[in-house]
């Protein structure tokens, strides 16, 4: 009996997983352990899944996902610190018949960024908002975020986030989901394989809405870690965040075909 | 087809934008420029040409909406005043930075800080040496009537993609506040998706399967690479300081004297000019039309054909001065003269600062 190859194995009839030709092969700017990779990987396999590849330009944010262009291989912008919403919003609006979405972080989406935001989606601009929540400044070494539980350790709340000093947390989702202008309001993680596949779904579902559309804008929350700025490992950070950002900020849809669950 | 109108030259930079086949107008209102989008907003280009015109939430969303816009082919214009266009400058140095055209005015006003909403020419350092962070520049038209106010916007977007830059039209409260007749130029069609595609490749317009994807950004993490695109866009600047410097000699024949102005300071000058040859004294007026690039050479030439002194005639406490001075490099007498502040100084009182501080000086 002939050997088998490892030629034999690499068949496209035997393979059960394959990279979506919509990531490129750059290697990962994100540390290992990350939810940034698997938070590409969805939605480019949704542009890719939906036929969008041709159609879609993505606006890229300040921040740890900066880079997001060098990953995604569809047409990209990279936009200044907090802009992305404006910047979607005039792709789209000279470009109707285009797919446009941003991919924003916390400090991106809800501090310097939070007038974009809530001016983009109560104008109801008909884009897919990409929202990825680590309760960290990531790229600049793990300073507090608007998103910082009450608490939690960073470098500029080291001895955990006060609020009676720093402020309260935002959660931005839940009050863009007050907005007469956002259609789709949800919130997910993608830290196991069953939250992946709801987010995606969940991700399919926006960019449908704004195939269709369906008026106003698609906004997915993902609630992520950040091993390295949390000091943790990823199996620890993982769980610090289901039992700490998943009280605080709870998964799930909160708005849905323009009407609040 | 072409008209001639009476209008307010920001009314005349409006309609110039729809006349010019602009795609979009991002604006945020400010005095003295709210005419500019209060006009596109009740003309309703959006109907006449499918322009689109959008009131921002302010004008940093206005400018990074600008910079979406040209980052995907199309002709896109913002206009805002002096405090406005402060805020606007990170955007222009992003844009300036991913090599996108556009163009944009600033009617400018009185400051620093809120300063004062009447005329000024105060804002000529930030507009012609960067504004925003880094080595950048910008192309900047300064129009002395209305008719330029509309004109420049034509010639704003033919340069602002020939080199892929930001183009600034520099006006003042005097320029976008008064009435003057105005010839409207013929309408030019709005670019289609296909000309589009094929006029400018690097555009995000949709990545075609199988090809390269497109990428704007200013961001090279690599210094050797930031480097490469800093020497690249030095070599642009070049460039159009070599090609596009525009400017315009009035009574300079004979003259030992010359103002130099530009804007509403160049048409009081004007007027100084006449007086001035009315009492038998030599003056002409050199008017600059391009602030960047900066006619630098040629006022060098009429140094050595003997010029005997230059006043550098501005609204503001002498910011232009300082180019005149380098072009000059002490070969005559170059003097500043100007009232700020908001205050417009008088053809009278020009013509007596040339009087005392250079012809008698």
């Amino acid at each position: 009996m002939a050997e088998i190859t490892l030629e034999d194995i690499i068949k496209p009839e035997n393979r059960v997983y394959v990279k979506t030709e919509l990531m490129t092969d750059n290697v990962l700017s994100y540390c290992p352990g990350c939810g940034h990779g698997t938070a590409h990987r969805i939605v480019m396999e949704v542009i890719e899944e939906l036929g969008m590849e041709e159609n879609t330009i993505g606006v890229a944010p300040v921040g740890c996902s900066v880079l997001a262009y060098e990953f995604m291989n569809i047409d990209m912008q990279q936009a200044a610190h907090g802009r992305a919403p404006a910047v979607a919003t005039a792709i789209k609006r000279v470009w109707p018949n285009k797919i446009v979405f941003t991919y924003q972080g916390d400090g991106d989406l809800a501090a310097i960024g939070t007038n974009e935001t809530i001016h983009a989606c109560n104008r109801g601009e008909n884009i897919v908002i990409i929202f990825i929540n680590n309760g960290i400044y990531g790229m600049t070494g793990g300073q507090m975020a608007p998103t910082t539980i009450p608490g939690m350790i960073s470098s500029t709340s080291p001895y955990g986030r006060d609020v009676k000093t720093m402020g309260n947390p935002l959660k931005i989702t839940e009050l863009v989901a007050q907005l007469p202008g956002t259609h789709f309001v949800t919130r997910h993680a993608v830290h196991t394989p069953r939250f992946v596949r709801r987010a995606k779904k969940a991700i399919k579902m926006a960019f449908e809405n704004q195939r269709d559309g369906k008026p106003g804008v698609s906004f997915v929350e993902i609630v992520s870690n950040c091993n390295s700025g949390w000091k943790m490992t990823p199996n620890d950070s993982n769980k610090w965040m289901e039992e700490n950002m998943f009280p605080f900020f709870p998964l799930g849809d909160i708005k849905v075909d323009g009407k609040l669950i | 087809m072409s008209e001639l109108k009476l209008m307010k030259g920001n009314e005349a930079l409006a309609e110039a934008a729809i006349r010019a086949g602009a795609d979009a107008y991002f604006g945020y209102p400010i005095t003295p420029q709210s005419e500019v989008i209060e006009y596109l907003m009740a003309e309703k280009p959006f109907e006449r040409t499918g322009m689109v015109v959008l009131q921002a939430e302010s004008e940093i969303a206005a400018i990074n909406m600008v910079y979406g816009a040209a980052g995907a082919g199309k002709k896109v214009m913002t206009s805002s005043s002096s405090p406005g266009v402060s805020l606007k400058l990170e955007g222009i140095s992003y844009i300036a930075g991913a090599e996108l055209p556009c163009v944009y005015a600033n009617v400018v006003r009185g400051g620093p800080g809120l300063g004062t909403i009447q005329p000024s020419q105060a804002d000529y350092f930030q507009s012609t040496k960067g504004g925003g962070h880094g080595d950048y520049r910008q192309i900047v038209l300064a129009p002395a009537s209305v008719q330029e106010m509309s004109d420049f916007v034509r010639d704003g977007f033919d340069l602002a993609f020939k080199y892929r830059i930001p183009v600034l039209i520099l006006s003042d409260g005097v320029i976008g506040q008064m009435m003057e007749k105005v010839k409207l130029f013929e309408p030019i069609p709005r670019l289609t998706e296909e000309e589009i595609k094929e006029k400018y490749p690097w555009a995000t317009t949709g990545k075609k399967h199988g090809t390269e994807r497109r990428i704007i950004t200013s961001l090279y993490l690599d210094s050797n690479e930031m480097e490469q695109h800093n020497i690249k866009l030095q070599k642009k600047y070049k460039e159009i300081s070599e090609k596009e410097v525009r400017f315009e000699l009035i009574d300079c024949e004979d003259a030992e004297y010359v103002f130099v102005a530009y804007g509403s300071s160049a048409r009081i000058a004007q007027k100084a000019v006449r007086l001035a040859r009315a009492k038998g004294l030599k003056v002409g007026l050199f008017r600059l039309i391009t602030l960047f690039p900066f006619p630098t050479k040629q006022i060098q030439e009429m140094c050595s054909k003997g010029m005997k002194g230059f006043l550098a005639v501005e609204m503001s406490a002498g910011q232009m001065v300082e180019d005149v001075h380098l072009a000059v490099k002490g070969c005559a007498k170059v003097e500043h003269y100007g009232r700020y502040g908001g205050i417009v100084h008088t053809p009278e009182e020009v013509l007596e600062a040339m009087e005392q501080k250079i012809i008698g000086g």
